[in-house]
């Protein structure tokens, strides 16, 4: 079967600035040249199959978002490739991008930055369709839009209402049917509820689910927050600074999570029965820049295991079994897993 | 018996807007013993804020505290002029804020905000004062404290600020903090840093906290009791445990049962229906009884008062849910 979304060794820098002059600095009076390259995503791959959803989890500043916009090519990857529903999309440029969105679709987490103000939800929820149909249709358009509102669970009455006019809630369901309106096979959700209530985030989260069981969806699910991440994914991809640490089936990396991170991760999660919680790892210090890359293993500065050769070599990511794949060394030294 | 701490009686703090009276917190009593924590729970406009920003003398017009009672140690803060508790907050109330940099100054270092802290609110000469910033800071898990002073917010990350503040807030030595969502913009690893902080800091102090969240897995870290407000009211209150595991209204339990529980995943999680309603227009009866699977006719008609039901809890329903029942 083809894979809906397939990412081999993705890239992506940002260049901070160009000018010489921004980039130096002086330190104890001796001039510097500052790195102003941003390693947002240092290569990163996963594949995610038809009606499959896929999580990323991590701190922010992990990359997370960064891998969302450029698999919906707002950002052109700076290495990898892309495969969206088998078709390799890398260096598709906007018009050839055009029928590929037809497939995939993209939601936000603040529904109201990235719905247009000034526009009335009738035509925000249209306007993928109208791009793809093109404008001559838009009876058959007005129709699937007061369908689609309905669907998710808002009133087509309102549909001449603007943004404002809507909770948050409301807000990511109009989000929601917006994607939904080309019948993407693929919808890439970046923190969708994350803004939301926990009432009303339930509620999107079990609209998301209904919608992936009735039209065969797959998520690109992105999340900071491990029990929503929990309820969703079917298999989960933990980042930190642009790295894929770890990836496995959601119940088995709750269960047996091996990268020191992820442990440290579902160690620091609050959790309304802490009772139950065996703290593991209690991570201190924080998030090196992804302006300079620490050597070797991008967590060894917080690593509690760390030891020489994770700052000299780079830990690959290792394929365990059972769909799980680990990128640190203590797999080839378990018994230095001691703290 | 130990007198409480704090004891806030019927508070009801409005805002006169042009669109209506926004009646963000309308009769809200609690007691908040020496040394506990309470948390202060809810949705989003369920009042947590304007409860904090009450207490602590920070309602600007066209807010206006109109009823009730706020005894701190004996005074009602309620009654008191600006001055009196311009004294109070920073020495015997400390804030922390979910965003930094509503307490920290941009163009001021860490050190000159720290020592005005301590010069306003002691006798300490500057020595002194400068000893116990560089232990404040370290004792927040800041290195190089000394040579930190010299630095301005910007300087430090997100989770660094936060600590700055904590430490800022615990200068003076209050005996009650009330925090605003402090790590809700924080990483979950960070997060879990400053909550662990928090918490020795108030222990070693004796002191009290009101914790404003509305991420109740934090609360159930932290807290020795629960207040859950829903549009400016207490609908349940209790000690920690009693609440989360036996919630006796209905509200409390559709959101636990709101949030997903990874111990054991619910094909569907059970969320409640509906938006919380607009505050300017509330229904009559009890305000949750539209998003309420259990209502009947009298929430429609009588408003629960907030009663005991069972050990230390107490609801405001008509028709709690029992322990043990099925949502
Ligand atoms: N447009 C951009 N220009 C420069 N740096 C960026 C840009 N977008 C993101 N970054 C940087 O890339 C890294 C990853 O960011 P992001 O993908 O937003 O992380 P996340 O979504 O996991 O929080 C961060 O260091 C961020 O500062
Ligand atoms: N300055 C203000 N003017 C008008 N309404 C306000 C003001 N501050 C808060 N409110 C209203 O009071 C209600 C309670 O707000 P708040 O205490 O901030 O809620 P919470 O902290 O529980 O999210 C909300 O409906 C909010 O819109
Ligand atoms: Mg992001
Ligand atoms: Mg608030």
């Amino acid at each position: 079967m083809t894979a809906m979304l397939e990412v081999a060794r993705l890239e992506q820098r940002f260049q901070l600035s160009k000018g010489l002059l921004d980039r130096i600095s002086f330190k104890g009076g001796i001039p510097r040249l500052r790195d102003t390259t941003v390693h947002a995503v240092n290569g990163v791959s996963f594949s995610i199959a038809p009606g499959e959803v896929l999580a990323l989890v991590g701190e922010s500043g992990c990359g997370k978002s960064t891998v969302a916009k450029t698999i919906a090519r707002i950002y052109e990857p700076t290495g990898g490739r892309i495969r969206i529903d088998g078709e390799d999309v890398s260096t598709y440029g906007p018009r050839k991008m055009l029928p590929v969105r037809a497939k995939m679709q993209m939601i936000f987490q603040d529904p109201f930055a990235s719905l247009n103000p000034r526009q009335k939800v009738r035509d925000i929820v249209a306007e993928p369709l109208l791009q793809q149909l093109g404008s001559g249709r838009r009876a058959e358009v007005s129709e699937r839009t007061a369908a689609l509102l309905a669907r998710v669970g808002l009133n087509p009455e309102q549909a001449g209402r603007y943004p404002h006019q809507f909770s948050g809630g409301q807000r990511q369901r109009i989000g929601i049917a917006r994607a939904l309106s080309v019948n993407p096979g693929l919808i890439i959700a970046d923190e969708p509820v994350s803004a939301l209530d926990v009432s009303i985030q339930a509620q999107i989260l079990n609209l998301m689910l209904d919608l992936r069981d009735e039209f065969g969806l797959a998520y690109l699910f992105i999340s900071h927050d491990l029990s929503v991440v929990h309820h969703i994914a079917d298999r989960i991809g933990v980042m930190y600074l642009g790295f894929m640490v770890e990836a496995a089936p959601r119940d088995r990396l709750f269960a047996q999570p091996r990268h020191p991170y992820t442990r440290a991760l579902l160690s620091a999660a609050p959790t309304i029965e802490p009772h139950r919680r065996t703290t593991e790892i209690e991570l201190t210090g924080e998030v090196p820049s992804a302006l300079s890359l620490p050597s070797g293993c991008c967590f060894r500065t917080r690593c509690p295991f760390a030891w020489d050769r994770c700052a000299a070599e780079r830990p690959a990511l290792r394929d365990l079994g059972g769909g799980q794949s680990v990128a640190c060394h203590l797999i080839d030294e378990p018994e230095r897993d001691r703290l | 018996m130990t007198a409480p701490l704090l004891s806030v009686r019927g508070l009801r703090t409005w805002f006169h807007t042009f669109a209506g009276i926004v009646k963000a917190v309308n009769g809200v009593s609690f007691d908040l013993m020496p040394g506990e924590v309470m948390g202060l729970v809810g949705e989003s406009g369920g009042g947590k804020s304007v409860v904090g920003f009450s207490i602590l003398g920070l309602i600007d017009p066209p807010g206006k505290i109109e009823q009730g009672e706020i005894v701190f140690d004996g005074r009602d803060l309620a009654q008191l002029p600006e001055d009196a508790l311009r004294r109070i907050r920073g020495r015997e109330i400390g804030m922390v804020f979910q965003d930094p940099m509503t307490s920290l100054n941009p163009v001021q270092t860490i050190g000159r905000q720290m020592d005005e802290v301590l010069r306003l609110h002691t006798t300490l000469d500057a020595r002194a004062r400068r000893a116990r910033c560089v232990e404040m800071l370290e004792s927040v898990g800041i290195s190089q404290a000394a040579e930190r002073l010299g630095a301005y917010p910007h300087q430090f990350s997100g989770g660094m600020r936060q600590r700055v503040v904590i430490a800022i807030a615990m200068l003076a030595r209050p005996r009650l903090i009330i925090a605003d969502e402090p790590t809700t913009a924080l990483d979950v690893t960070i997060q879990s840093q400053i909550l662990r902080l928090m918490r020795r800091q108030i222990a070693e102090e004796g002191a009290s906290m009101i914790l404003v969240t509305h991420d109740l897995a934090v609360v159930a870290e932290m807290v020795d009791k629960i207040t859950v407000l829903y549009c400016g009211k207490v609908v349940e209150a209790g000690p920690v445990r009693e609440v989360i595991d036996t919630p006796a209204h209905p509200y409390t339990r559709g959101l636990i049962d709101s949030i997903p529980n990874p111990a054991h995943r619910l094909p569907r999680l059970n969320q409640i229906p509906g938006t919380v309603p607009d505050v300017r227009n509330l229904p009559a009866g009890c305000n949750f009884r539209d998003r309420c699977p259990r209502a009947q006719a009298l929430c429609a008609e009588v408003e629960p008062p907030l009663i005991p039901k069972r050990g230390g809890q107490q609801a405001a329903c008509h028709f709690p849910v029992a322990i043990g029942e099925p949502a």
